[in-house]
């Protein structure tokens, strides 16, 4: 019964009530809203970086992230190659070798990035091969390259042209190369674009003589969920003699990490003044509840009430006032940001100045809202946290009530 | 049988700042069954008494015992327990939870009291059937009349199985007809099933009725009629 009497004592002013769920919903709307939306651009932002180069996780050799040489490169052994069997979080491990080159055609050169692949491995991770615009992909065993848009116009090379590389390769051996360019791809990033050279790794092995080695091995894992498992288990599993050094997406791209930190710490601002300002609703309401009925408590003490057993009531009135709003708040946003998800906003849709940028920054023209039920859940253990702390003013008042000074007010 | 003695009472409101002395020595005892007024001018101390018998207020000094136990001993809660255990309250102004319906609102107590369902509803019902508005058992107090809502709270006083009721000028508020409805019904209740009830009352159909009437002047009892 006491659950009963809570419940129609919250409908006593059905106004007063209507307008404080309206506003507790509003703000958990806007809340989970607004989280997760910021929290789906910025997972397509990390997809992008992932999808593009990096990966969720890479192995090194021990100073090579210091000294990006290709003298701190390492074996690709069979230890390293059978992390796939013996990690069940790791899919795949695809190994590259990077250096930088002078590329040369004709009388014009142009620095160059050259990266070795294994074509059909690196494709899974990166699909370079969507971003070819002429030409072909690679083969896993020609000795051939494909090279960037940006590269190729500095250069003016076209299909089927040469392209001469000169470079340093491993412990000073001079390298030269030239090789037939079978495809042209476009990179988001500028400097991508202008710099890039792919060709099959043993090919570049070859050309830099570091046969079977490789700078970056690049772990393909599933979901960014099992992105600590997997590293925990693949540093179990490697030989602890510190030759390689294993670092996660976090490390491999601390902008990244600290682009969300300030983003978020953006939101939460924005979040706690937003629940302030329903703090003083709901306290409101309270101060206004707890002022009307203290004779009434007065008689509820009178006639044999506990004091506790009175808090009860009126906190889970005030609670369920919460409850009823965040639910209805949640009810609200989970709609939209399904909505969102299946159907996200495009980078046009923010206009055209935005649109450049994330193009210039090669991420994803979709931006799709991140559906998960703790953002939602989060928004309601809010509420609850701040109506719980807001009702000890009953308590306070209750705790202290005189029933013959109460029935007399 | 003693069910309340009431011994040398004195109650001071503002000790520190202008007293006021509401009761001056207050020696009182009611017997089971008695059908008492309290009575006096406004001010002359009936309200305070009353709360102080009912456990709602301590004496500045003297004792209350309420079938030999002293009540002004009672922690908080053990007083709580205690009004809820031992004593029925009827107010003024009804004072029902407006939320509840008439049966809820006689259940209500039993609930306190951790009784079963069955027995509430059983309880309840037959209050309500006692007090003569069974048919109005599931309306709430907005749809009753004051009457009405006033037998209400003496049925609510009777759930708990009280030693006594205390009836605040519980026909303040009422016309004529629900008056005398009301004072039948509780007059009948005490002849039948010999439960106490103690009034303070300024109404003069209430006092015609009481079979003792206390007279209180300026906090100290002037007279003690039994009829």
């Amino acid at each position: 019964m006491l659950l009963q009497l809570a419940w129609r004592n919250i409908w006593r002013n059905k106004r007063r009530t209507l307008i404080t769920i309206s506003a507790i919903a509003f703000s958990v709307f806007l809340s989970a809203f607004m989280i997760s939306l910021n929290k789906g651009i910025f997972d397509s932002m990390l997809n992008g970086a992932i999808e593009q180069y990096f990966g969720y996780a890479q192995i090194h050799g021990a100073d090579y992230w210091e000294d990006k040489v290709i003298d701190n490169s390492i074996e690709f052994n069979e230890i390293l190659q059978a992390i796939p069997e013996k990690v069940a979080e790791v899919d795949d491990i695809i190994p590259r070798i990077e250096s930088f080159a002078l590329a040369s055609a004709k009388d014009l050169t142009a620095g160059a990035f050259v990266i070795g692949i294994d074509p059909a491995k690196e494709n899974k991770l990166t699909n370079i091969e969507e971003k070819l615009i002429q030409g072909r992909y690679l083969k896993a065993t020609e000795n051939a390259v494909i090279i960037a848009e940006g590269l190729a116009e500095k250069l003016k090379l076209q299909l089927n042209d040469t392209l001469v590389l000169l470079s340093q390769g491993y412990h000073g051996v001079n390298a030269v190369g030239k090789y037939p360019i079978q495809g042209i791809f476009k990179m988001g990033l500028p400097d991508l674009n202008k710099s890039l050279v792919y060709m099959p790794i043993k090919t570049a092995a070859y050309f830099l003589g570091a046969e079977g080695r490789a700078t970056t091995l690049v772990l393909k894992i599933d979901h960014q969920k099992i992105v600590p498992k997997a590293i925990a288990n693949v540093q179990n599993y490697m030989p602890a003699d510190q030759k390689y050094t294993l670092k996660s997406w976090q490390q491999l791209m601390p902008e990244l990490v600290e682009t969300r930190q300030l983003k978020e710490g953006g939101n939460y601002v924005f979040i706690g003044i937003l629940y302030l300002l329903i703090s003083f609703a709901i306290f409101g309401t309270i101060l206004m509840m707890t002022k009307e009925r203290s004779y009434e408590f007065g008689v509820l003490t009178a006639i044999g009430m506990r004091r506790k057993k009175l808090f009860s009531v009126v906190w889970l009135e005030t609670v369920m006032v919460a409850i009823v709003g965040a639910i209805t708040g949640i009810l609200m946003s989970m709609p939209l940001v399904y909505y969102l998800k299946v159907k996200p906003l495009t980078v046009g849709m923010m206009g055209e100045e935005a649109a450049a940028a994330y193009e210039k920054f090669g991420l994803q023209d979709s931006l799709p809202a991140a559906f998960e039920l703790p953002i939602f859940l989060y928004q309601a253990l809010i509420i609850f946290l701040i109506t719980s702390v807001l009702a000890i003013y009953p308590l306070f008042k209750i705790m202290r009530l005189k029933p013959v000074e109460a029935m007399r007010d | 049988m003693t069910v309340i003695k009431a011994s040398n009472l004195t109650k001071t409101y503002n000790p520190d700042k202008i007293p006021v002395r509401a009761l001056r020595g207050v020696d009182l005892a009611i017997e089971k069954g008695e059908f008492t007024a309290i009575v006096g001018p406004s001010g002359s101390g009936k309200t305070t008494l009353l709360n102080i018998i009912g456990g709602l207020d301590r004496p500045t000094a003297g004792e209350v015992e309420v079938g030999g136990k002293d009540i002004s001993q009672l922690s908080d809660n053990q007083l709580i327990d205690f009004r809820k255990d031992n004593i029925g309250f009827v107010f003024q102004s009804y004072n029902l939870i407006p939320v509840l319906t008439a049966k809820e609102n006689v259940e209500f107590v039993m609930v306190l009291q951790n009784r079963p369902k069955a027995e509430r509803d059983k309880r309840a019902e037959s209050l309500l059937t006692a007090v003569g508005i069974a048919e109005k058992m599931d309306k709430r107090p907005s749809e009753l009349s004051g009457g009405q809502q006033q037998r209400v709270a003496v049925a609510r006083a009777l759930a708990s199985k009280p030693a006594f009721i205390l009836a605040d000028e519980p026909t303040a508020n009422l016309d004529s007809e629900s008056t005398a409805g009301l004072l039948d019904m509780m007059a009948t209740m005490n002849k039948e099933e010999n439960i106490t009830f103690v009034f303070s009352t300024h109404d003069q159909r209430v006092i015609d009725r009481a079979r003792r009437v206390v007279t209180l002047v300026d906090g100290k009892i002037v007279s003690d009629e039994r009829r």
